[in-house]
């Protein structure tokens, strides 16, 4: 039964890959292009919350703070000190694990759990924005600007279908540690903590190493969707990078999709754009409809799919 | 050889003296048991020993070391492991999945680990069961739980708290017969139990801990005649008013 349900996940995420792979070649609007691309970055973004809060059950709120610390380092780096966008990449997500080994170090260290947890990610991510807003050196309330210089080697493209080929890729780097978090013992370490921190302890859990592990695993990936963000739209300022809104759609999509879940985030992600560009169509463009839709939506998923769009095709076992 | 010896332990929560001054000793390749009324300080004292809350005072050897003031996850390393009265599964996950946890101690492959389950399932008679969610299980079902996990970490030392608790008799016949395996497969074992039918037949060694402080300790047989345990059970006087009714009989 085991063997069977490890089996049939194989093959939904062959089938995924090449569905991604090949749609550019049925797509011929650059509206649809980015449609894509933004369900591709959500589900990376996605991703990076559900290993710590879907995986870990270490709900955060404040995911922001990790993403907007890979956009904002990737930035300053090549505007500030014009370092080359793929060395700012690689150093942008090694800020972004020491942000989150750092936030992770000093809660769980003092045993913060559950909406304490949560409280802080969102206090870090409003510090971070406040600091960023008011600081020259990052351009304060302007943000930051990198110039328009299309190249591989600047991670721009002028094709914007090589963002969608990049971001396909990272959202497979993603799903393939999602993958092995299920089927790893670090994943069965993080899985048991979510579940039962004492009786993991008992078990002879390092809890907080693992939870140390999530948190900085998380971060980096989000701070990965940071730097995607950056160069795609090569603007970014504190509102967007540190904001509420951007910590809100971290969780959203794995909530929907599907907690803790290797596919969930990428559903949730598919589905979530989907209604939004449906809302739009249906109602006009009237700011914050999508929101409202958003909104309703989640109430009926924790409603009647307690375990989110994936709790349709399997039983959670 | 002792296996694990506690000497002077103290534990304070407030006002309340919960353990004090206690002293026990556990054989290797035994069964001891610790009884003593509600509220004694029994659960207490394994929370101390298994490093989930420090002691003010007194010293926990186990294997010879000083393993006070140890954080759980390190003793558990060691080979001492312990169960909680109060069942605490891995609920999301199948049987399988949770003895896999306890596996992992010592197995880091998580194929083989989860294979491996199915050897300690068969010890605790869950094998029917390896494939349902943990919160799908009856009371004895996840008191087996509890207690397969445990012994998936490959235990020197086993610490059982009333795992027969709330089982109907033949349930507590089983678990008796699978702690005996338990300890014939080599792990030393310290059990609280209410159940005395069990903990008479059971066990080679008896402590009795009330109001914090160990008042017997001995035989199961010795035990059951001690006047003071039989007081503290009972109310004060019961032992006399017992050995008077015996006499007239």
């Amino acid at each position: 039964m085991k063997r069977r349900g490890f089996d049939a996940q194989l093959l939904v995420l062959l089938a995924l890959g090449l569905f991604f792979l090949a749609l550019p070649q049925f797509i011929h609007s650059s509206f649809w292009l980015g449609f894509w691309t933004m369900a591709l970055f959500f589900a990376l973004l996605g991703q990076s919350w559900n290993v710590l809060g879907g995986f870990g059950g270490q709900i955060s709120f404040g995911h922001a703070v990790f993403f907007g610390t890979g956009a904002y380092m990737s930035a300053v780096l090549q505007v500030k000190f014009g370092i080359d966008a793929w060395t700012s990449a690689a150093v942008a997500v090694g800020a972004g694990a020491l942000v989150g080994a750092f936030i992770g170090a000093v809660s769980f260290r003092y045993g913060l759990r559950g909406s304490y947890f949560a409280l802080v990610t969102l206090a870090f991510a409003e510090v971070f924005r406040v600091l960023v807003n008011a600081w020259d050196f990052t351009g304060a309330g302007f943000g930051m600007l990198i110039a328009l210089k299309p190249g591989a080697a600047n991670l721009q493209f002028v094709d914007r279908v090589w963002f969608y080929y990049l971001i396909l890729a990272l959202v497979a780097i993603t799903l393939a540690i999602a993958w092995w978090i299920e089927h790893s013992r670090f994943g069965a370490y993080l899985i048991a903590v979510r579940e039962d921190e004492d009786a993991a302890q008992a078990l002879g859990i390092n809890c907080f190493r693992v939870k140390l592990a999530a948190i900085t695993l998380s971060a980096a990936l989000a701070a990965l969707a940071g730097i995607f963000y950056m160069q795609y739209f090569l603007f970014v300022d504190s509102h967007i990078a540190y904001g509420p809104a951007m910590s809100i759609n971290a969780l959203l999509a794995p909530m929907i999709g599907g907690m803790g879940t290797v596919l969930g985030p990428l559903i949730g992600a598919v589905a979530l754009g989907g209604l939004s560009e449906f809302t739009s169509a249906a109602i006009g463009k009237t700011p914050g409809v999508n929101l409202l839709a958003y909104g309703i939506l989640l109430l009926i998923i924790l409603r009647f799919l307690p375990n989110g769009l994936m709790g349709l095709f399997r039983g959670r076992a | 050889m002792a296996v694990l010896e506690v000497e002077g332990v103290s534990k304070r929560f407030g006002g309340l003296l919960a353990v004090s001054e206690v002293a026990l000793r556990v054989d290797s390749g035994r069964i001891t048991a610790l009884i003593g009324p509600n509220g004694a300080g029994k659960t207490t004292l394994f929370a101390i020993i298994a490093g989930f809350i420090p002691p003010d005072r007194g010293v926990v050897r186990f294997d010879g070391r000083d393993i006070t003031g140890m954080p759980a996850h390190g003793i558990c390393r060691l080979g001492l492991v312990r169960t909680f009265q109060i069942v605490r599964p891995f609920a999301g996950l199948t049987v399988r999945a949770n003895i896999a946890v306890g596996m992992h101690l010592r197995e880091p492959v998580r194929r083989r680990a989860l294979e491996r389950a199915e050897l300690i399932a068969r010890q605790v008679g869950m094998e029917a069961m390896l494939d349902t969610p943990a919160q799908g299980l009856t009371t004895a079902g996840r008191k087996r739980l509890e207690l397969a996990r445990a012994l998936a970490t490959q235990p020197k030392l086993l610490l059982l708290d009333e795992v027969m608790a709330g089982l109907v008799p033949a349930e507590v016949d089983e678990i008796v017969a699978m702690i005996r395996g338990i300890r014939d497969s080599g792990v030393t074992v310290l059990l609280i139990e209410h159940v005395m039918q069990a903990v008479m037949s059971l066990s080679d060694d008896v402590y009795v801990l009330n109001n914090g402080r160990i008042i017997a300790h001995g035989a199961p047989n010795e035990i059951a005649a001690n006047g003071e345990v039989i007081e503290a059970y009972l109310g004060h006087g019961a032992a006399g008013r017992i050995e008077a009714r015996s006499a007239d009989a």
